[in-house]
C-alpha cells in the first residue's frame, strides 16, 4: 500500500475496497512514528484517529452516507483551532490550551469525514519563514534534514512532502503556506482573503491572513476548497463567491492566456538557480500556448516594509490577549498585582514575537502612527490599485515563490533582514488580498524549488487551470524520506 | 470661564444579546460567568460578529440627538490592559479620517441653552471586577464577564456646560430620551454612567471618572469647580489629569499618573467589516422611531387640552406615557392624566414600586370612565388606585368590596346632612352668614360617607336646606 496517494487516488482506494481506512491510517501513523522523530513535523498527533477510522470502516460496511473524505488523515497547522485536540500555536503561553470549539475549516472537514491525523509544527504565532521559532523546536526538510522546511507553515508542508498526511491546511500570512511549499515540493495555496473562514484561526494579521491548503496535487488543492470555500456566518469578512466547483474543468489548458512576468520578482538579488527555474517554466507555459510578457508592479519593492509595519501592527493588538488569566501557561495567578503578573507572564514569548509585538506597538503609538502605520496603508491601497491595473492587462502573473533556494537551519536565523526578503515575492498577494498558489517545480543538487503563480480576485478556478497545465509538464520525484 | 463637557455611556439595555456575539446581555443577578462564549472572553480564534440591532438602535438615538449619520461607519480597536478586558482592547468607534462612528455634530436644547453632542460611538463593555469587601484593601479581584460584550454608545458633548446644575438638567432629560426611545432603561444600575471634563480660565482640562450615581454628577462637579477656583486664587497651577470621585469622601482624588499617560493606539477593526447605513435603513428606522418627548408633550396639551404642566409630567416618564397611551381614548384622556400625575404618581415613583405595580392600562380607564359617568367619586378613586395596585383586581370587584358606588340619591343624602347639621351648629350659622364657608359642611359629609357622596348633589342640598 502506498502512502504517497492523492486525495483522489485514496478515495478510489476506499471506494474500491482495496483498502481500508483503518489500514491507511495506521500506516500513517507508522510512518509519522517512523519519520516524525527527524523531521519534526508534527506537535500533537491525535490518539484518537485509529478510532475514528474503525468507526468509518463499519459506517462504510453497513453502507451508510460517509462524506467525501472517506477518512482520509489530514494535518492541521496548530494555529487552528481543533475541539479537544491541544492548539499551541507553538507558544509557551498557548502550550496547554484546548479550544472549546472547531474552527470553521475543521468543522466543515468532520463534515465531510475527514480524520486529523494531527497537528503541525509552525513558527510561534506564525511569526517567520524557517519554522525555527517554534517553542518545541524546528521542523526539517525531508529533503534534506540539515536544510529549513520554510515556514511558517512548514511542518505542514513537511507532513504533506514525507506522506504523513494525504492534505495538509496551513495558514499564510505573507507567503506561511507558499514559502514552506516551494521549499518542501508541494502545492500550497493561499486563496482570495474573504473566501476561507478564519474562524477558530488564531489571528496574527487579522486583515492580511488566510487558511490555505497544501498539497501533492493542484487537484487535491481544488478538491479541498470545494470543502472550506464560502460564507461563513462566524466570520464578518468571509465574502459569498457563488456556487463554483474547483475540480471541474482542471485540464482546460492554459492555451491564449496571458501571463505577466512581474520585473520586480525576477532576477534582481536572486539566487541564481531559482531565476532559471522560473524562465524554464515561462517558456513552458508559452510552449502550451500562454502568451507571458514582462509587467511592472512598481509597488513590490516596498511590499515588504509595508507588511511588516501592517502585521506588526495587528500582531501587538492580537496578542495581547495572552495575559495568561483566562488561559494558557500554568502559572498561579495569586499574589500578584495585575501589571507584574502579565508582564511576568509575557516573557514567555519567543523572541521573533517579542521583536514584532515591540514593532507593532511603536508604528501605532501617537507620533508614529502616520509615518509608519498610515504610510505602510497607503502603500497597501497603491498595490492593490497596480496589480487591479495588471489584471486588466493580464489573465494570471508568475514569479518565483522564493527568491532563494531552501537554506540550513541556523544559517538566516539571525539575519532578520535577510530573513524579511524572502518574503518579497510573496506578500503582495497577501496585501493585494488576491490568491496565488506556488507550484513545484523542479529539484536541484536534492532540493526543490517552487513557481508562483498569482490569478485576480476570487480568480482561484483560473489559477489552479494554470497551476494544474504547469505541474503536467514535469514529473517531480517523491521526498526521499 | 467654566467650561464642562460630558462623556456619558449608555447600555443598550434594550438589546437581547451581546454587541459582538450572541449571548445575553442582561448581566444583572445572574451567577458570574454564566453568559459567555468563546467570542466575548476574546478566545483565541474567536472572531467579533456585529449585531446589527446594535447599530439600529444607536444610529436612532444620534438621529433624535440631530447628529449626522455618515454613510459608511467603521470600527476600531482601542489598546490598553486590564483584566476585565479580555482580548485587552476593546472594539469602539474612533473619527480620524473623517467621521465613521454612528452619529457627530448633534445638538440637544436643555433649558435656553443648547448644549452640542459632539459624537456617538458604539463599543463593547467590558466585564466587571468585584472586590471582597473594601477594593483599596481587598488582595483578591474577581472578574465576571457576563458584562463583557454588553452594547454600548458613548455620547460626548462639547464642553458647552457652565453649572453643574445645567449637567443634571442635561443627564435627566437625556435619561428621559434615551427611555422614552426604547434603546435603555436607565433607571438600571450602571446602565447610565457620565465621565464629566471640568476647566475654568486658568486651568487645564481636568477629568472625573468614576462618578457612580446622578446626584453624586452635580456634587462632584460641584467639587471640582471649588477644587480648581481655590488653586487659582492661590496662583497656583491645575494640571491636566484625570481624578477619580471618592464615594465616601465626597471628594474627587488624583488617579495614578500611568493612567493620563495611556496611549491607546486606536486602529481599524478589520474583522468588523464597514457597515452601509442606506438612506432607507434611516427612513425605516424614522418611521418607527417612538415618538419624542416634546411631539408627545405638544399633542397631550393640543389634542386633550391636558394642562402644560401635567403633559410635561407625563410625557417625559416612558413609564407614565406608556400606561396614558394604551389606557386613553378621546373622551377619558384628560381624566387618565390626572390619575397618573396625581394618583398613581406616589405609587410608582421607584422602579421597585413599578415592578411590584399590579395596575394595568384597563384598570386606568375603567377608572376613568367610572368618574366621568359619575359612578365613582375622585376621592374614592384614590382608594381604588391604591387597591388596585396592590391587587390587580378589576375595578368592579374592588368597588363593591370596598363599597366605593358613589352616594347620590337624595334620601340617603338627606340623612347623612341632617346629622351633620345637628352636629355642627355653630358651622351651620356660619354658612348662613357667610355662603364661601359652606364648604366645610360639604367635607364633613363626605367624611361620614368616606368620600363616596356625589359632591355637586350634596352641595345643592346643603344650600337649599341653609335658605
Ligand atoms: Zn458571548
Amino acid at each position: 500500500m502506498r502512502l504517497s496517494v492523492s486525495a483522489t487516488e485514496y478515495r478510489d482506494q476506499i471506494r474500491n475496497g482495496t483498502v481500508t481506512v483503518e489500514e491507511f491510517v495506521s500506516k500513517t501513523l507508522e510512518k509519522i512514528k517512523k519519520v516524525d522523530e527527524q523531521i519534526h513535523a508534527f506537535i500533537t498527533v491525535n490518539d484518537d484517529a485509529i478510532n475514528q477510522a474503525r468507526n468509518l470502516d463499519k459506517k462504510l460496511k453497513a453502507k451508510e452516507k460517509v462524506g467525501a473524505c472517506l477518512g482520509m488523515p489530514i494535518s492541521i497547522k496548530d494555529n487552528i483551532c481543533t475541539k479537544g485536540i491541544k492548539t499551541t500555536c507553538a507558544s509557551k503561553l498557548l502550550q496547554d490550551f484546548v479550544a472549546p470549539y472547531d474552527a470553521t475549516v475543521i468543522s466543515r472537514l468532520k463534515a465531510e469525514d475527514a480524520i486529523i491525523i494531527g497537528k503541525t509544527n509552525l513558527d510561534e504565532f506564525a511569526m517567520g519563514l524557517t519554522t525555527e521559532f517554534s517553542c518545541y523546536g524546528p521542523t526539517k526538510n525531508p529533503w534534506n534534514i540539515d536544510y529549513v522546511p520554510g515556514g511558517s507553515s512548514g511542518g505542514s508542508a513537511a507532513a504533506v512532502s514525507a506522506c504523513e498526511s494525504i492534505v495538509s491546511l496551513g495558514s499564510d500570512t505573507g507567503g506561511s503556506v507558499r514559502n514552506p511549499a516551494s521549499f518542501c515540493s508541494v502545492f500550497g495555496l493561499k486563496p482570495t482573503y474573504g473566501l476561507v473562514s478564519r474562524y477558530g484561526l488564531v489571528s496574527y494579521a487579522n486583515s492580511i491572513e488566510q487558511i490555505g491548503p497544501m498539497a501533492r496535487t493542484v487537484e487535491d488543492i481544488a478538491f479541498l476548497m470545494n470543502i472550506i470555500a464560502g460564507q461563513d456566518p462566524n466570520d464578518n469578512t468571509t465574502i459569498d463567491s457563488g456556487a463554483v466547483d474547483y475540480v471541474d474543468d482542471l485540464d482546460v489548458g492554459i492555451s491564449g492566456k496571458k501571463i505577466g512576468v512581474v520585473s520586480e520578482m525576477m532576477g534582481e538579488g536572486e539566487q541564481k538557480e531559482v531565476t532559471e527555474s522560473t524562465r524554464n517554466a515561462i517558456s513552458k507555459l508559452e510552449e502550451l500556448g500562454a502568451d507571458c510578457e514582462e509587467i511592472s508592479i512598481s509597488e513590490v519593492l516596498h511590499s515588504v516594509a509595508a507588511y511588516y509595519t501592517l502585521t506588526a501592527a495587528e500582531a501587538s493588538s492580537n496578542l495581547a490577549r495572552y495575559d495568561n488569566i483566562r488561559y494558557g501557561y500554568d502559572f498561579g495567578v495569586e499574589g500578584f498585582e495585575f501589571n507584574a503578573y502579565i508582564s511576568r507572564s509575557r516573557k514567555n514569548f519567543g523572541d521573533e514575537v517579542i521583536r514584532r509585538m515591540l514593532l507593532g506597538t511603536y508604528v501605532l503609538s501617537s507620533g508614529y502612527f502616520g509615518k509608519y502605520y498610515m504610510k505602510a496603508q497607503q502603500v497597501r491601497s497603491l498595490i492593490k490599485t497596480q496589480v487591479e491595473r495588471a489584471f486588466q492587462k493580464v489573465d494570471l502573473l508568475i514569479s518565483p515563490t522564493v527568491p532563494s533556494m531552501p537554506f540550513k537551519l541556523g544559517e538566516k536565523i539571525n539575519d532578520e533582514l535577510a530573513l524579511f526578503r524572502l518574503d518579497v515575492n510573496t506578500v503582495t498577494a497577501n496585501l493585494a488580498n488576491i490568491p496565488a498558489i506556488s507550484v513545484p517545480f523542479e529539484v536541484k543538487n536534492g532540493l526543490p524549488i517552487g513557481i508562483q503563480l498569482f490569478a485576480g480576485h476570487l480568480q482561484e478556478k483560473l489559477l489552479f487551470q494554470a497551476a494544474h497545465a504547469l505541474s503536467k509538464l514535469t514529473k517531480l520525484p517523491e521526498s526521499p524520506i | 470661564m467654566t467650561k464642562i463637557g460630558l462623556e456619558i455611556h449608555c447600555q443598550l439595555t434594550k438589546l437581547k444579546s451581546k454587541l459582538f456575539c450572541s449571548c445575553k446581555a442582561d448581566y444583572r443577578g445572574f451567577e458570574p460567568n454564566i453568559n459567555i462564549c468563546p467570542i466575548c472572553v476574546g478566545l483565541p480564534g474567536s472572531l467579533p460578529l456585529l449585531n446589527k440591532k446594535a447599530v439600529e438602535k444607536a444610529a436612532m438615538i444620534a438621529m433624535r440627538l440631530g447628529c449626522k449619520v455618515p454613510p459608511k461607519i467603521g470600527f476600531f480597536r482601542k489598546n490598553y490592559f486590564y483584566p476585565d478586558l479580555p482580548k485587552n482592547f476593546q472594539i469602539t468607534q474612533y473619527n480620524v479620517h473623517g467621521p465613521t462612528s454612528i452619529g457627530s455634530e448633534g445638538q440637544i436644547l436643555i433649558e435656553d441653552k443648547m448644549i452640542r453632542i459632539s459624537r456617538i460611538q458604539i463599543e463593547e463593555d467590558p466585564g466587571r471586577l468585584i472586590y471582597e469587601g473594601d477594593p483599596s484593601k481587598s488582595l483578591t479581584t474577581f472578574v465576571d464577564y457576563n458584562r463583557s460584550g454588553t452594547p454600548l454608545v458613548e455620547i460626548v458633548t462639547e464642553p458647552d456646560f457652565t453649572t453643574p446644575k445645567q449637567v443634571r438638567t442635561f443627564v435627566n432629560i437625556l435619561s428621559d430620551l434615551l427611555d422614552n426611545l426604547g434603546v435603555s432603561d436607565t433607571s438600571l444600575e450602571g446602565a447610565l454612567r457620565v465621565d464629566a471634563n471640568v476647566s475654568i480660565d486658568k486651568g487645564e482640562k481636568v477629568e472625573i471618572k468614576n462618578i457612580g450615581s446622578f446626584r453624586n454628577l452635580e456634587k462632584a462637579i460641584h467639587f471640582e469647580l471649588i477644587r480648581q477656583e481655590s488653586l487659582a486664587e492661590r496662583g497656583m497651577p491645575i494640571p491636566s489629569e484625570t481624578r477619580q470621585w471618592d464615594e465616601g469622601r465626597k471628594i474627587t482624588i488624583s488617579a495614578r499618573t500611568k493612567e493620563e499617560e495611556q496611549d491607546y493606539r486606536y486602529f481599524p477593526e478589520s474583522d468588523v467589516p464597514h457597515v452601509l447605513i442606506k438612506d432607507q435603513l434611516l427612513e425605516k428606522l424614522k418611521e418607527n422611531m417612538p415618538e419624542s418627548i416634546i411631539s408627545k408633550r405638544e399633542r397631550y396639551v393640543e389634542k386633550y387640552g391636558i394642562p402644560n404642566q401635567v403633559a410635561e409630567v407625563l410625557s417625559t416618564d416612558k413609564f407614565y406615557s406608556d400606561l396614558f397611551e394604551k389606557a386613553h381614548n378621546e373622551n377619558n384622556a384628560k381624566e387618565i392624566a390626572n390619575l397618573i400625575t396625581t394618583d398613581l404618581m406616589g405609587l410608582a415613583d421607584t422602579k421597585e414600586k413599578r415592578d411590584q405595580l399590579k395596575l394595568k392600562p384597563q384598570h386606568l380607564s375603567d377608572l376613568a370612565d367610572a368618574i366621568l359617568n359619575n359612578k365613582i367619586t375622585r376621592i374614592s378613586a384614590k382608594t381604588a388606585i391604591h387597591e388596585i395596585a396592590k391587587t390587580g383586581k378589576p375595578l368592579s370587584e374592588i368597588t363593591s368590596e370596598l363599597d366605593l358606588g358613589r352616594v347620590d340619591d337624595e334620601s340617603s343624602l338627606l340623612n347623612i346632612i341632617d346629622e351633620v347639621f345637628a352636629e355642627e351648629k355653630q358651622a351651620v350659622e356660619d354658612a348662613k352668614q357667610n355662603i364661601e364657608t359652606v364648604n366645610y359642611l360639604v367635607g364633613k359629609v363626605m367624611k361620614k360617607t368616606k368620600g363616596k357622596a356625589n359632591p355637586s348633589v350634596t352641595l345643592e342640598i346643603i344650600k337649599k336646606k341653609l335658605k
